[in-house]
């Protein structure tokens, strides 16, 4: 009776030979290995992909097309053109006129008139009237004027528009890259850095080459401020009490199941959450980063009371029990030693929950904070809290949403910065665990 | 600012009451610390807490408290008659506060003097012209039951304001005082004050309650209201999604299934992405890496689930849309219109998953004993026959509640489907067709310029509570499933 | 104090099954298992006694290649079955554990059915060509056990549902039903109380006729009462290796005199 199935194990054979059975379940072993690596590099391209297109398509930003030119305005000049009726026309003409005088030194001829500089430029005689008008003792004075170049000029600086691929529009035609090729090569259209994408406020929706994000990095700053200084007093009370003090009880319960749901409910709801509650029923301003900070408190809270209570439960009760036993109350314990020794982990998931609040943007979505043009750096501290202003995720929303294709290189653009931020921030908690943390 | 002002006096009387029941238990003592019941500090901080804490608890009740009185004060004053027959009290009363601020801000900027606000009666239009001179917003003609509520709006706020600031203050001064009577050598002032710092740790933690009953209520008063407008059965089977732009009038269809299909058709995309490549990444690190490999390839794909969502979000928009039209629109297989669609979201939010599932999976797949393991091989299987057959089944549980976890994550994500899957609501198979999703649909509706009370703005809300409700409940079963996974093996 | 051992003339007719020849067990930097030879022969109880951490059950785990699973783990020296050199690079080690079954210290059942517990081995082999056969397989294994009568009427149930002692002879079962040569035990009965130990040593004796036991105790009464064959491990020498009656009664080395009147240990 043994021996019928003995003929069908294959256990039967020398050890040294592999059977077929063996050789098949040896295959299926390697195929499904492959999987696994073939998920992790199917990942990791990913990455890359991401990566590499946030590169490619945001780089760009941070540079700009614009045509550098360095004149002198005499006061007779000045003052003809006040007295004209169309007073940037009167301006613009002098500038052109400037323009073909500086061609023709360098010995360049090239046919251009006033609707092709518009195209290239916009309208450079308000910036120079206004300059002058600010400044009249530079009336008389060599002053070199940088006026960014239009956006479909930086794009074909860029390599976004073509000669093969423009088409004639009223904001551009085929014979003005004649032109542009013309003062590239004198030297008067320059790629350069562009400052004012890092520095600069929002345009306005036509305007995607003086676009820059500075102001947002500003509101976002404001709003970390009112994160930090809410998020981790809360989030450390919170966890100290529940992980030292609390009592089993119901109510412990009650706030237990509150952070963990709450940790996992959706952004969005939170920005319904902050508009109901902070806008409609308590009239704070719309789109302050005081109340895009008070949303992401919220938001951050669960994270840094979870990452907080590892970090205390990390501390080994021989501690607690030492300092009970010199007679400290439980509070001193706690305050003396528990959360000293605990505190690089604080830190560290606190700038984590940090992060995290600075790259989310659905919420601010619903407080108003995208939409608004962010034109100017707040004036005060004060004002930095309560006044309207955007905020990094929110900003590069804003530009995705917008209908001129140039507004999408300044939200690639404007990714960079936010990772950057992200980055460092990241590698700070890296550093502070690497270096604070403790092996029990 | 006067708010800060008045928190900083309150600090300024606190930080006093510290220094004087300090030097006065010091005193008592003959500047013997040993005879005192507790340290020094702990008298100072009994007095400080007991003036601050006091005066600041009545002064943020008093700022919730004050906005409801004034409003049913001033909403009592306007008579049925001035509200007109298109228009309700709650917007009366939101043009009055509107006219109310613009009279600060004209007062601000110099367009009026106070006096002239608080005596304002004729000459309507006037008003209205200086107001908006000031740079505020004003919608129409200020009438004048209108302007005689605003101002009585601005009167009784800033003696509010000033009655607020006195009490404050005295209840400040006053905790001070008590605190100081009571400073004596034998005084518990170490217990009190501990008692005191509990109870704010108790308030910390409650703030987790608070912020749920707070998102409750929000969604569920604003839902009613919705409720009343919109038939709730017309919201939960109705297969349209045409909100009127107008703003008014009952042409709106708000139903919510379109979106409810599009919702679980991306989540499904992104599933189907995200579980087979996190999950196989799960199981090759934990039973296959070797220590180098996992600690490079670990943090590489947690890199993924640390970029925000808005990156995800311009990436399918721009990067695979465009590319999956190359592919799959009218130059290649003709089935896809424009780079907004299903596929495009649920791609992009099953990369986003990734990461999620792979290392839930990975600590699932780590509490497996070790002996569950030795068995099957000590039974001569291989490793991957270990797995499937005995690692897999034994953590399927933690599995299965990890990707309902990722579910609700796949549910609730905004940023990508409001680039990346388009804006019409439409119920249909193929995805390739852009659809929208309810959290696209709570963003456009909230964002528009539409009045918040009307039904195109407040059906957002009851978005939002069944986008709430479905999160919560997938969170608290696969939570509940992933904990009883745990148990098994404890 | 000892029951006597089981009379020698079992052991006349027997042949070699697994020798070993001067095996060294380095965990990473740790000589664990030091020059170890030893001859395991075929329907014997052969039982590894020893202080704990004395490297004993490592080197069962040798025999299976167990250890493999261990990174760190490295082994020298020849360990043959049958003549063919178990690390030898053309030997498949799934295919070597098939051939050479254990069951460990703690009952580790699947978290499945009874019948897919001992199914699995069988399924994973290939060894049934049809459902009936594989329930012939199963009941079989289930006697062999001494577990089948308990079970028969629940095979679906889970087998973690089971006693401690039931799910150590279920894991028994689970391992004889892939038809082995060799069973390994690694302290097979000290999660166990008793009774389940009684009824589990009744069962290793019984194993016996069909194949060679190898069983890992801390327990001296335990390996006087099951094994014909005794090996003393200490601090990862072999000291002694004899007839279970020799080294019970008359042991050569004092190191060993001395654990088994408890004076090291």
């Amino acid at each position: 009776m043994t021996d019928a199935s003995m003929d069908s194990a294959p256990m039967k054979g020398r050890l040294t030979t592999v059977d077929a059975r063996t050789k098949k379940r040896n295959a299926a072993e390697k195929r499904f290995k492959a999987y696994g690596i073939v998920a992790i590099l199917i990942g990791i391209f990913f990455l890359v992909v991401l990566t590499v297109s946030i590169l490619r398509s945001g780089i760009p930003a941070f540079t700009q097309a614009e045509m550098r030119l360095e004149f002198v305005l005499t006061q007779e000049e000045f003052d003809a053109a006040e007295s004209q009726v169309l007073k940037t026309k009167a301006y613009e003409a002098i500038f052109i006129n400037k323009l073909s005088t500086a061609l023709t030194e360098k010995g360049i001829s090239v046919d251009f008139n006033a609707a092709a500089i518009e195209r290239l430029l916009g309208k450079p005689g308000s910036t120079i009237r206004e300059y002058f008008r600010a400044n009249p003792d530079q009336i008389g004075q060599p002053v070199t004027f940088s006026l960014p170049a239009s956006s479909r000029v930086d794009g074909y600086f860029k390599g976004r528009i073509s000669r093969d691929t423009v088409v004639d529009s009223r904001f551009f035609e085929a014979t003005d890259l004649d032109l542009v090729d013309a003062l590239a090569d004198a030297g008067i259209i320059v790629r350069n850095f562009n400052w004012n994408f890092i520095t600069g406020s929002d345009s306005g929706v036509d305007n995607p080459g003086g676009a820059g994000i500075g102001v947002s990095v500003i509101g976002s700053f404001f709003m970390m401020l009112v994160v930090l200084a809410l998020s981790l007093p809360i989030g450390v009370a919170a966890s100290i009490y529940l992980e030292e003090f609390a009592p089993q009880n119901w109510f412990t319960d009650l706030i237990e199941v509150n952070i963990s749901n709450l940790a996992a409910v959706p952004s969005i709801v939170f920005g319904i959450l902050g508009l109901a509650v902070f806008i409609q029923f308590m009239h704070l301003p719309q789109s302050a980063p005081l109340v895009g900070g008070l949303v992401l408190t919220l938001m951050t809270l669960p994270t840094i009371i979870i990452s907080t209570r590892a970090s205390l439960k990390a501390v080994p009760p021989s501690i607690r029990e030492a300092a009970l036993g010199v007679g400290a109350s439980k509070m001193q314990t706690v305050f003396h030693h528990v959360l000293p020794l605990a505190a690089p982990g604080i830190l560290t998931g606190t700038i984590i929950g940090l992060a995290q609040a600075l790259g989310e943007t659905a919420p601010l979505l619903l407080i108003g904070m995208v939409g608004f043009i962010a034109r100017a750096y707040p004036e005060g501290v004060v004002s930095g809290f309560i006044d309207p202003n955007s905020a990094m995720p929110a900003q590069i929303y804003t530009w995705a949403a917008r209908a001129d294709a140039g507004f999408y290189e300044k939200a690639w653009g404007g990714i960079i910065i936010l990772l950057i931020f992200l980055l460092t921030m990241n590698i700070i908690a890296i550093i502070l665990r690497r270096r604070f943390e403790r092996r029990w | 600012m006067p708010l800060l002002w008045l928190f900083l006096l309150i600090l300024a009387i606190a930080g006093a009451a510290f220094v004087l029941a300090r030097m006065r238990v010091m005193a008592m003592s003959g500047q013997d610390r040993r005879s005192l019941h507790s340290l020094p500090n702990y008298y100072g901080s009994n007095a400080a807490m007991k003036s601050a804490i006091p005066a600041l608890l009545v002064l943020v009740i008093w700022l919730i408290a004050q906005p409801f009185y004034v409003n049913s004060v001033v909403s009592g004053a306007i008579p049925d008659s001035d509200i007109a027959e298109t228009s309700s009290r709650s917007l009366v009363l939101a043009e009055v506060r509107r006219a109310a601020d613009g009279i600060d801000l004209a007062i601000a900027t110099g367009n009026l003097t106070e006096d002239e606000a608080r005596n304002m009666r004729a000459d309507i239009s006037d008003v209205t012209q200086r107001l908006s001179d000031a740079g505020a917003i004003v919608t129409s003609q200020i009438t004048q039951p209108i302007l005689r509520a605003a101002q009585q709006f601005r009167v009784l706020n800033s003696t509010g304001y000033q009655l607020m600031s006195i009490v404050v203050l005295l209840i400040a001064v006053a905790g001070g005082l008590w605190a100081f009577k009571e400073t004596r050598p034998d005084f518990r002032a170490r217990n009190v004050v501990e008692q005191g710092v509990r109870v704010l740790l108790i308030a910390a933690a409650s703030i987790a309650i608070l912020t749920t009953l707070g998102i409750v209520l929000s969604l569920v008063f604003n839902t009613i209201e919705f409720f009343r407008l919109y038939p709730a059965s017309d919201f939960f089977f109705g297969t349209s999604w045409a909100p009127s732009f107008s703003g008014r009038g009952g042409s709106s269809d708000l139903g919510i299934l379109p979106l409810l299909w599009g919702t679980f058709y991306i989540s499904i995309v992104a599933l189907i992405v995200a579980v087979p490549i996190g999950l196989f990444s799960a199981i090759y690190l934990s039973e296959y890496a070797s220590p180098k490999v996992r600690a490079f390839a670990k943090p590489m794909l947690e890199v993924l689930a640390g970029i925000p969502t808005i990156v995800y979000g311009l990436f399918a928009l721009l990067t695979v849309g465009p590319l999956l039209v190359s592919v799959f629109g009218d130059d290649g297989l003709g089935w896809m219109q424009a780079g907004t669609a299903v596929m495009t979201a649920g791609l992009v939010m099953g990369i986003m998953l990734i990461p999620f599932v792979s290392s839930l999976s990975d600590d699932i797949i780590n509490a497996v004993p070790q002996a569950m393991r030795d068995g099957s091989y000590g039974l001569g299987a291989t490793q991957s026959e270990t797995i499937r057959q005995v690692v897999l089944p034994a953590a399927l549980p933690g599995i299965v509640g990890a990707i309902l976890l990722a579910a609700s994550r796949a549910i609730g994500e905004t940023m990508i489907v409001v680039l990346g899957a388009g804006a019409a609501a439409r119920l249909s198979l193929n995805p390739f067709e852009a659809m929208t999703t309810v959290t696209a649909k709570i963003v456009s509706q909230l964002t528009g310029d539409s009045d918040f009370a009307s039904p195109e703005a407040l059906v957002a809300f009851a978005l939002g509570m069944t986008l709430f409700v479905i999160t919560l409940g997938l969170n608290i079963f696969a939570l509940y499933i992933v904990r009883k996974y745990r148990e098994q093996y404890e | 104090m000892y029951d006597i051992p089981h009379p020698t003339q079992e052991t006349a007719v027997t042949d070699v099954k697994i020798k070993a020849k001067d095996v060294q067990v380095y965990y990473g930097d740790n000589h664990a298992i030091k020059d170890v030879s030893v001859e395991i022969e075929n329907n014997t109880v052969t039982a590894f006694i020893g202080p704990s951490g004395c490297g004993k059950s490592t080197f069962l785990r040798c025999l299976n290649r167990m250890n493999d699973t261990i990174d760190i783990c490295r082994v020298e020296g020849d360990i043959l079955i049958d003549g063919d050199d178990i690390y030898d690079k053309r030997v498949d080690p799934v295919q070597l554990r098939a051939k050479v079954g254990m069951v460990f210290q703690k009952p580790n059942p699947f978290p499945k059915s009874i019948y897919d517990n001992i199914a699995y081995g069988p399924r994973i082999h290939g060894m049934a060509r049809n459902k009936a056969e594989l329930d012939d397989i199963v009941e079989r294994a289930l006697r062999r056990g001494a577990i089948w009568e308990e079970v028969k009427d629940r095979l679906q149930a889970p087998g973690t549902g089971l006693s401690g002692g039931q799910q150590q002879r279920l894991c028994i079962a689970r391992a004889v039903a892939t038809e082995p040569e060799v069973l390994l035990m690694d302290e097979p009965c000290s999660a166990l109380d008793p009774i389940a130990t009684a009824q589990v040593e009744e069962l290793i004796d019984e194993l016996r006729q069909n194949y060679a036991v190898v069983i890992v105790t801390h327990s001296m009464q335990q390996a006087a009462r099951v094994s014909q064959k005794t090996a003393f491990f200490h601090l990862g020498n072999l000291v002694e290796y004899d007839d279970t009656s020799k080294i019970f009664t008359n042991p050569e080395d004092s190191r060993t005199e001395s654990y088994i009147t408890g004076r090291i240990g």
